[in-house]
C-alpha cells in the first residue's frame, strides 16, 4: 500500500550515527574537561605561525581554481549520481537505455574537452 | 541480526521494540570496540611496517616489542591540554573534528563483514558510503576555516579540493560493479560475484580497480597524495591548531577512513567474505582453507590493503599539487568512463542483445 512504508532497516543507521556523535562528544569531554592538563598563558592561544606573531588576515585572497574545481565537481557528480540508477537496471533495459547513456555520456565529454582545451584543469 | 533468536510474538509492540533496539545498540558497541581497536593496532602496524622498510626497528619500548604503545599513546592524547586559538570560531571549531569522526564511523554500519553481520542491510549501501565519504569533507573544510591559521585554511582549501576531485573518481569507477552486480547492497554485490569465474570482479573490472584503487589513496589523503597535511610545507595541514583528543578524533576517523576504503574494495572487488574460488579449486589446501571462518577471510583481505597503504608510503614520494588535479581529472575520469561503456557493451554481448 503506497504511504504506508517505513524505511525500517534505516533505523539502526539512525542508532549508530547517535552513538557515534555521543562518543565524539563524550570522549572530548572526559578529555579536555576531566583528565586533560590546564596550564593555560596568553602565548599558548596564538595561531601557529612557525613560531613568530601572525603577520597579516589568515584569510587571504586564494586561487580562483579551487571555486572552478567546486563547480566542476557539482556537474560531474551530478552525472555519476544519474549513472547509477541506471546501473541498477541495466539488465532489465538492455541495449536502447545503453544508446541513450552513451549519448549522454558523449555530451558530457563534449563540455569536458571544452573545460580541458580551456585549462580549467590546469594549475600555475 | 539476530530476530530469528527471539520469537517475540507474545509481546507488547513497545516491549519488542526496545528489546530490538537494544539488540541493535549491542551489535553497534561490538563494531565501535573493534574499529577503536583496529585504530589503535592499525597505528602500530603502520610504525612497525614502515620502520622495519627503513630499516629500523619501530616502537619497541612499552612492553615486548612495544606492543602496548598504542595504548601509552591513547592515553597520553586524553591527558593533553586543550588548547584553542583565541581567534579561532569556536562553535565551529568545536564541532568539525565531530562530523569528520561521526561521517567516517557510521560508514561502518554498512560494511558487511560476514554473510547476515552488518549492522544495516540497506539497499542503498554503496550509495551511502559515498555520502558519508562527503560529508567527511566538511569536517576538514569547516577545521580549516575555524582555525583561523594560514597553515590550516591553505590545507582545508587543498584538502577539499582533493576530496572532491577524487570522489568523482571514484564513484564512476564502482559504476562499472554495479552494472555486472545490479544492486548497490554491498551483500548482494559480494553474491552477485560468485556467479563470475575466480569469484571476483578483479578481473573482468581491472581497469575500474585500478581507478578505485589511486583514488582510494586520494580520498583518505594519504601518500602519495598527503598534500592537504604535508609535513614538510604545512605542518600538518587543516587540523595544525588542534591539540590533545579533538587531534585525536581527527586521527580515529583518518584511520577508520582507510578500513572503510579497503572494505570497499574487498566488497565489490574482491569478493568480500567469501573463500576465493581458485583456492578451493585446489584439492586438499582448498578444503583445509575453506574451513577458515568468513571473517577472518574478510580481515585478511581488508589488512592486505592496509598493508598496501603502508608500503605505498614507505615507497612513493608525495605527488605535486598540479601532479594531482592532473592525474584526477584527465586520466582517472577519462579511464572510468571508458570503463562503464567498455562493461555495458560485454555485458550486452554476453545476454546475446547486440
Amino acid at each position: 500500500m503506497p504511504g504506508t512504508y517505513i524505511p525500517s532497516e534505516y533505523l539502526p543507521v539512525l542508532i549508530f550515527l547517535m552513538v557515534s556523535v555521543t562518543l565524539g562528544f563524550a570522549l572530548l569531554l572526559i578529555s579536555s574537561g576531566i583528565l586533560g592538563l590546564k596550564r593555560a598563558y596568553s602565548e599558548k592561544f596564538t595561531p601557529y605561525e612557525s613560531g613568530v606573531p601572525p603577520v597579516g588576515e589568515p584569510r587571504y585572497r586564494f586561487s580562483v581554481r579551487f571555486y572552478i574545481i567546486a563547480m566542476l565537481f557539482v556537474i560531474f557528480d551530478i552525472e555519476a549520481v544519474y549513472l547509477y540508477p541506471w546501473a541498477i537496471v541495466f539488465d532489465k533495459i538492455g541495449l536502447y537505455a545503453f544508446i541513450e547513456m552513451v549519448i549522454f555520456i558523449v555530451i558530457l565529454l563534449v563540455g569536458f574537452i571544452y573545460v580541458w582545451k580551456k585549462e580549467g584543469f590546469k594549475w600555475d | 541480526m539476530f530476530e530469528n533468536i527471539i520469537r517475540p510474538e507474545t509481546l507488547e509492540p513497545i516491549v519488542r521494540s526496545v528489546i530490538n533496539i537494544g539488540i541493535i545498540l549491542i551489535n553497534i558497541a561490538i563494531i565501535v570496540g573493534i574499529a577503536l581497536f583496529h585504530v589503535a593496532y592499525a597505528t602500530y602496524f603502520e610504525r612497525k611496517t614502515i620502520g622495519h622498510m627503513q630499516v629500523r626497528l619501530g616502537p619497541i619500548e612499552v612492553g615486548p616489542h612495544g606492543i602496548l604503545q598504542p595504548i601509552a599513546d591513547g592515553l597520553k592524547l586524553l591527558f593533553k591540554e586543550d588548547v584553542i586559538p583565541q581567534v579561532a570560531d569556536r562553535t565551529v571549531f568545536y564541532i568539525a573534528p565531530v562530523i569528520f569522526f561521526t561521517a567516517a564511523m557510521t560508514s561502518l554500519a554498512v560494511i558487511p563483514f560476514f554473510e547476515k553481520f552488518v549492522i544495516a542491510d540497506i539497499n542503498i549501501g554503496l550509495l551511502f558510503l559515498f555520502a558519508m565519504s562527503s560529508l567527511g569533507a566538511y569536517g576538514i573544510v569547516m577545521s580549516g576555516w575555524a582555525s583561523n591559521s594560514k597553515y590550516a585554511f591553505l590545507g582545508g582549501l587543498r584538502s577539499a579540493a582533493q576530496v572532491l576531485s577524487y570522489e568523482i573518481a571514484m564513484g564512476l569507477s564502482l559504476v562499472g560493479v554495479m552494472i555486472m552486480a545490479g544492486s548497490l547492497n554491498l551483500s548482494e554485490i559480494v553474491k552477485a560475484q560468485q556467479t563470475y569465474p575466480l569469484g571476483l570482479y578483479l578481473i573482468p573490472q581491472i581497469l575500474g580497480f585500478g581507478v578505485f584503487l589511486i583514488a582510494m589513496f586520494a580520498e583518505t589523503g594519504r601518500c602519495p597524495f598527503d598534500l592537504p597535511e604535508a609535513e614538510s610545507e604545512l605542518v600538518a595541514g587543516y587540523f595544525v591548531e588542534y591539540s590533545g583528543f579533538r587531534f585525536a578524533l581527527f586521527f580515529l576517523g583518518e584511520y577508520i577512513g582507510m578500513f572503510i576504503m579497503s572494505s570497499i574494495a574487498v566488497v565489490c572487488f574482491l569478493g568480500g567474505w567469501t573463500v576465493p574460488q581458485f583456492i578451493l579449486g585446489i584439492p586438499l589446501i582448498g578444503d583445509i582453507l575453506s574451513k577458515i571462518p568468513n571473517i577472518i577471510w574478510f580481515l585478511l583481505k581488508v589488512y592486505f590493503f592496509i598493508f598496501l597503504y603502508y608500503w605505498v608510503r614507505a615507497t612513493v614520494p608525495r605527488y605535486r599539487y598540479d601532479q594531482l588535479m592532473a592525474i584526477g581529472w584527465k586520466i582517472l575520469i577519462p579511464v572510468a568512463l571508458a570503463n562503464i561503456v567498455i562493461t555495458g557493451l560485454i555485458k550486452l554481448w554476453v545476454k546475446g542483445m547486440i
